[in-house]
């Protein structure tokens, strides 16, 4: 019997993971709208993103989890906005995007950053401590504060990259390059570089999602392929590389997949969500959502 | 064009000859890694079908493999089945998996099949770990087989010399088939579609048959690939299924060569042995495969076989 609270917890639940989905999602659709590149290694950046965290919070500074969620969020995007922009240089360029071989490319990478953090780190499993254990009291339960956090981080990041995408001159050169790579070019948007920005926005984004998740679950070097899987459905059924659909396909896949893993069995949710874009790539190849002019 | 034929017949003669003596030359620990070789070898011979000669890369090839893998053990576990029906079991169950995801996968074509192909391999794998009561999940099945009879005598498929006499005899046929498959008016038209599906349709032909068809041929394969090796080494388990078994007929086939029919298995050969001696340093040895990955896409995207084929070419003009 499903009562009432149960079904509210289980929104509550799909609601942060639709967050921080939105914001894996939402660098791989940026990345395969404006460099047409799917980038296989997507999951591995969160993953990275995870253990800088464990890595603030234990190691860094040992003292106060909450300096070290706040430091762990900003080094992570740095840090692994780096490792994207020296993969964007030593392998994407030098393929020329060609999308067969950056598939197999980034492949590589996937495997490289996973077991290179299976040396460093070692094969455990490892808590990250939460910033804080603030309890908000429902009175049916208490739900814990750092999800409500994560949420409201996760909306606060995307609205900021809005804003660059929509007002700034950079976000200005991306929407062209996506539009239309070779005519930006001729009028002087340099659609190298960036092709290396998104490249690391993307991850950037991979990145910062993975350190809000990693209290929630652990830091293991495995952990990048769930993402990698759900931000994939959630790219395609909002339609490859459109952003507005990204993010209400986020919300959606986010809070479907929430409330039946809470309410059913999290592979049952999994698996669905997966039988879901096979049918939605073979009835509605452009996505759900249709694509407006913008 | 005949005496090229001619050639090329006996130079996978040649292969297939060779490795029945090495049997008589190997130590016992390489007769096992050689077995294992040559399963994995089909596996990359029916992917390279699909990928090398069709043009349609996959990531989904676990789906078929498992599919061969849990056919063929399912039915030695639950119904009693001996290795042979076992065998045919797994090929039949790999047909039937691959006829329906060709209706699924076929409907789209570039980066969204591979993406579609990804997929529903993830969803075959995520069911293996959802209906754990038949599979058992993650946790496998351990298999008790019965020897096969054959002419009168028994051969125990615990024997290393039996399992590497049948591993051969999957592979030899299986590579005998793909370059019949190559030479025969089906083959070609297969690369027609490769180079230029849009004029291939144009001429009349229908392009999606010959996608389907080539897709039923290879996920039967690698599920014959998947059956033999739960025969062969008495398990079948949910890992049959993970991504590592789509990631690596690719691997196999990109490194010996696509379209070539002696890459995917100069391939697979190489990789095993470099895998197998790096995981003697570390335990992080799936690193070597993204080296791999990214040392082929970076200079050699012919793969080895093709590089060496062009070495020839270059030297005959």
């Amino acid at each position: 019997m499903i009562t009432a609270p149960a079904l509210l917890l289980a929104l509550m639940e799909g609601a942060v993971g639709a967050a921080v989905l939105a914001l894996t999602a939402l660098g791989l659709s940026l990345v395969f709208g404006v460099m047409r590149v799917i980038n296989i290694a997507h999951g591995e950046f969160v993953m990275l993103g995870a253990i800088i965290a464990w890595w603030c919070s234990a190691e860094l500074l040992g003292a106060h989890p909450v300096l070290g969620f706040l430091v762990a969020l900003v080094l992570a995007p740095l840090l692994v906005g780096l490792v994207a922009i020296a993969a964007d240089w030593l392998v994407l360029r030098r393929i020329n995007y060609d999308p067969e071989r950056t598939i197999v490319a980034t492949m590589g990478l996937l495997y490289i950053i996973q077991q290179s953090v299976l040396m460093l780190y070692g094969p455990d499993a490892r808590p990250v401590e939460p910033p804080f254990y603030f309890r908000v009291q429902l009175p049916w339960f208490g739900y814990s504060g750092y999800k409500l956090i994560v949420i409201a981080l996760a909306l606060a990041l995307l609205g900021a990259t809005w804003l660059i995408l929509s007002k700034s001159r950079i976000g200005l050169y991306m929407r062209a390059t996506r539009l239309d790579s070779e005519t930006a070019q001729a009028f002087g948007v340099p659609v190298r570089r960036i092709y290396a920005i998104v490249f690391a926005l993307g991850a950037m984004l991979a990145a910062v999602s993975g350190v809000l998740i990693a209290p929630m679950r652990q830091a293991h070097y495995l952990m990048g392929t769930d993402p990698l899987l759900l931000s994939f459905i959630v790219v395609i059924v909002g339609g490859l590389g459109n952003l507005r659909g990204t993010l209400l396909a986020a919300a959606l896949i986010g809070i479907g997949e929430g409330m039946i893993s809470v309410l059913f069995s999290p592979t049952l949710a999994k698996m669905i969500a997966t039988l879901l874009v096979a049918l939605v790539l073979v009835v509605r190849p452009g996505g759900l959502v249709r694509e407006t002019a913008s | 064009m005949k005496q090229t034929a001619r050639r090329s017949y006996a130079l996978h003669f040649a292969v297939i000859a060779a490795l029945f003596l090495l049997q008589y030359l190997l130590p016992p620990y390489h007769l096992g890694t050689f077995t294992r070789i040559m399963v994995y070898a089909v596996l990359a011979i029916g992917y390279n079908i699909l990928f090398g000669y069709t043009g349609l890369m996959s990531l989904g090839h676990a789906m078929f493999f498992a599919a061969g893998a849990y056919g063929a053990g399912l039915s030695v576990h639950w119904l009693g089945f001996g290795p042979i029906a076992a065998l045919l079991a797994g090929i039949a169950s790999a047909f039937v998996v691959s006829v329906l995801a060709g209706f699924v996968v076929l409907r789209v074509s570039g980066v969204a099949f591979l993406i579609v192909t990804l997929m529903l391999a993830q969803a075959a794998f995520l069911a293996t770990l959802y209906f754990n009561t038949i599979t058992l999940g993650d946790q496998g099945i351990v298999l008790a087989l019965r020897p096969v009879e054959i002419a009168g005598s028994a051969f125990a498929l615990s024997d290393p010399v039996v399992k590497y006499n049948v591993a051969l005899a999957a592979f030899a046929p299986a590579l005998f088939f793909s370059l019949w498959l190559l030479r025969s008016p089906f083959g070609r038209i297969l690369i027609a579609v490769r180079e230029n599906e849009a004029r291939t349709r144009l001429l009349g032909y229908n392009t999606f048959l010959y996608r389907f068809w080539a897709l039923v041929i290879s996920g039967t394969m690698s599920g014959l690939a998947g059956a033999l090796y739960c025969l062969l080494f008495g398990y079948v388990g949910s890992s049959f299924a993970s991504l590592q078994y789509s990631t690596l007929p690719l691997l196999y086939t990109l490194l010996g060569g696509t379209g070539v029919t002696l890459g995917p298995f100069v391939g697979t050969a190489i990789m095993y042995y470099l895998i197998d001696i790096s995981s003697g340093f570390t335990s992080s040895y799936m690193i070597i495969v993204g080296l791999a990955l990214l040392v082929i896409t970076l200079w050699f995207p012919d793969g080895l076989a093709g590089q060496v084929r062009r070495l020839f070419k270059r030297r005959a003009a």
